[in-house]
């Protein structure tokens, strides 16, 4: 049987695999690490000097150029060197495995990885096969976890409502294929949230998801009464492809969120998105680009958090 | 070949014996139980005080990767392990490349298990040509060739007129048809139980649905055709319970449940553990717990390994592209003493699922030590504790999700026709 890979012997981090596991005295730490590096981005010359000379591999098997991105950012500014691969262009059409991949890579000094995967569970494989010292941050595994977008979500909502008790929380969307609720779903509970409420047709949740902690609402209206924050999540148009869904349309009407369903929520309620957003599917522009949207700032915070990860895992 | 096996606590599950008493071997056949026949002189004589002899074990399901698969596994080196495991027969699936469709095929995989001259090995023919769903394969020429049942392994049949078809056509020759029940559309990418670990761990999902619509689908038509239908490889609650109901109807439906399934459940992939990625996929900890007691009460007839020996390249991948499949002849015995051990059944109940049992399923004159009988036996040390790991297996599939644990039970003489094959 397997322990936890994500923590050494001591209970330090080791790999940021899944928020589920992590104490909450971790994830507090990720965050007041982030808080220092949010000045560090507003400065003029914005790099630390925390990672130079370490070696920072992006290994995307999913294409993502704002993930990556903000990855590639984040670990230029703590002044470490980073290589991007792009590895459905690369060795795996050839057949090369993914252990095999990793080891040519590791073979290059790569001192952390930043692996994102169609699979979830993917770099759990990997981290398992590394020897100790080069870390792995995921940067979203199949449907499985996303952990840093959660972590930035939390970082954002701490910003904006100072903390975590008494808050209500909603998660509108696509529960079913979504890493970033499963990881946001545990954030908040570790964090003490003490209400998590999830919005979704049956088939867009999955089997026994009350078991994660979580109040299910299928009627929009209901769910968002009196709520603090709400967390939107990205439809794929493959939904309705898979009989999950009959139309884009019909779920906009009942599960978008417009100006008047956003009115059931508090007037000092913010609206957050993983992004990119389908504008008239789940959310309307109205909201999007409204006053209680903070979608631009989320973006802000993910580099502070993204760096605090990096700096963290380096320094164990 | 005259053979004295003595002092050991012979179980024969079919007679009903369980008592310390010797055996006699002549001629390939059992000749004495208990007294030594009149002027009995053995070539040998083998000891076994403090142990148990029982019928050589009976595995309904063991793929041998033979032909197509060579790479995974053959089928000298898995004989190899049944016999390591105590296993004298074993029927293995047609899902071979190509599959068990025709009589030649069949007749050299016979063949070749003859030469190896060590377990028997009984094919199991296609139920449909190439295992596609559309025609029937020739099973009378099966028949001939070989073939003891009809199963259609993991392959989906979705048409179900071709299904009940096949039904009949088996049963205007008292063919016995084995089918793992399973919708193929609702169990359609599903690579996890789906219940609440795969909620979390972000894995699609094969419902308990497609398991009970099938058995079903499956069992009405048995009623209607009057086909012998064995259904394989059980795994949920419900699914035990339609099969009860149905017996206690009178339907004569035999079912049985893999090794695996009895002991594991989802919470068991724990970190995407490949190893844990089976089919039917391991269920809810309820499921686990209708299946052991299913055996307990007679809903569930035997215990199988389902023996499926997988390359390390196939299982060193994310879950959801690994191979499903674990290795499992050497663990049949030693899972089966388990099963007795914590259900508080006797370690002759644990032996009839996995001797008697397989036997009748199979309709072979196996799986018994009564005078006359072909001499196929175990002896082995109940007592006997050993670690599963790479290097303690036989067969080339080293994937098993028991891998790390001890488990207690070790062959230590196997004998096939009166001959030992195996000696520890």
């Amino acid at each position: 049987m397997q322990t936890n890979p994500q923590l050494d012997k001591v209970g330090r981090l080791q790999h940021l695999l899944s928020i589920e596991g992590l104490p909450a005295a971790i994830l507090t730490q990720i965050l007041d690490t982030a808080a220092s590096f949010v000045g560090v981005t507003e400065r003029e010359v914005k790099k630390v000097p925390l990672l130079r000379g370490k070696a920072i591999f992006n290994l995307f098997f999913e294409p993502s150029t704002r993930t990556r991105t903000t990855f590639e950012i984040a670990a230029k500014r703590l002044s470490a060197d980073v290589v991007n691969l792009n590895i459905s262009t690369s060795s795996q059409t050839k057949g090369e495995s993914l252990l095999d991949t990793i080891d040519n890579l590791s073979a290059m000094h790569a001192d952390m990885f930043i692996v994102r995967h169609a699979q979830s569970g993917a770099p759990y494989l990997i981290a398992r096969h590394l020897r100790p010292g080069i870390h792995v941050i995921n940067a979203g595994d199949g449907r499985h976890a996303h952990p840093t977008q959660a972590l930035l979500d939390m970082y954002t909502i701490r910003h904006f409502k100072k903390q975590f008790g008494g808050l209500r929380v909603a998660i509108v969307g696509d529960l079913l294929h979504s890493r970033v609720a499963r990881s946001q779903i545990h954030a908040l509970s570790i964090l003490g949230v003490p209400e998590i409420r999830v919005i979704a047709p049956k088939t867009l949740l999955p089997a026994h998801v009350e078991r994660l902690g979580v109040h299910v609402f299928h009627d929009m209206a209901e769910g968002l009464r009196d709520v603090d924050v709400v967390l939107m999540l990205r439809l794929q148009n493959e939904r309705m492809q898979g009989a999950l869904l009959p139309s884009a349309q019909e779920y906009f009407k009942y599960y978008g969120l417009t100006p008047d369903k956003l009115a059931r929520a508090r007037a000092d309620a913010i609206v957050m998105h993983p992004g990119p957003m389908n504008r008239g599917v789940e959310i309307d522009s109205a909201v999007a680009d409204g006053p209680q949207s903070v979608i631009l700032p989320q973006v802000t915070f993910g580099i502070a958090v993204r760096m605090a990860v990096m700096s963290i895992l380096a320094g164990s | 070949m005259k053979i004295h096996i003595k002092g050991g606590r012979l179980i024969d599950p079919r007679n009903g014996l369980d008592g310390v008493r010797d055996l006699y071997i002549a001629a390939g056949k059992v000749v004495g139980v208990g007294g030594t026949p009149a002027g009995f002189t053995p070539n040998r004589v083998i000891d076994a005080s403090g142990l148990v002899v029982c019928p050589g074990l009976i595995d309904l399901s063991a793929r041998l990767r033979e032909p197509g698969f060579e790479h995974k596994a053959t089928l000298e080196s898995e004989v190899r392990a049944a016999i390591a495991g105590g296993v004298t027969s074993l029927a293995c699936p047609p899902d071979t490349d190509p599959p068990l469709d025709e009589p030649g095929l069949v007749e050299m995989l016979k063949h070749k298990a003859k030469i190896l001259n060590q377990a028997h090995v009984y094919p199991v023919g296609a139920l449909s040509q190439g295992l596609k769903g559309e025609r029937l394969t020739e099973m009378a020429e099966l028949r001939d060739a070989g073939c003891i049942a009809y199963s259609h392994a993991d392959a989906p049949i979705t048409d179900t007129l071709v299904l009940m078809r096949a039904l009949q056509y088996a049963a205007t020759f008292g063919f016995s048809v084995w089918l793992r029940p399973e919708d193929a559309f609702l169990a359609r990418n599903g690579v996890a139980h789906d219940g609440e670990v795969a909620a979390r761990l972000g894995l699609a999902g094969i419902p308990v649905v497609a398991e009970t619509v099938a058995v079903a689908r499956i069992l009405q038509l048995a009623r209607v055709t009057g086909a012998r239908v064995h259904l394989c490889r059980l795994s949920s609650a419900e699914g035990v319970s339609m099969v009860r109901d149905a017996k206690e109807q009178g339907l004569p439906v035999t079912c049985d449940v893999g090794i695996n399934h009895v002991y594991l459940s989802e919470m068991d992939i724990g970190y995407f553990d490949s190893n844990a990625r089976l089919i039917p996929p391991l269920r809810a900890a309820r499921d686990r717990d209708a299946l052991l007691q299913g055996l307990r009460d007679g809903a569930i007839d035997a215990l199988c390994s389902d023996h499926t020996p997988v390359d390390d390249d196939a299982k060193q991948i994310p879950f959801g592209e690994s191979e499903p499949g674990a290795t499992g002849l050497e663990l049949l015995l030693p899972l089966a003493l388990k099963w007795a051990e914590e259900s508080g059944a006797s370690l002759l109940e644990a032996l009839a699922k996995v001797t008697d049992a397989p036997g009748r399923i199979m309709g072979i004159d196996a799986g018994h030590l009564s005078p006359g009988a072909t001499a196929d036996i175990c002896v082995f040390d109940p007592e006997a504790w050993w670690k599963v790991e790479p290097k303690a297996l036989l067969s080339q599939g080293k994937n098993t999700p028991f891998l790390g644990l001890e488990v207690r039970g070790r062959t230590r003489w196997t004998l096939v026709g009166g001959h030992v094959v195996f000696e520890a």
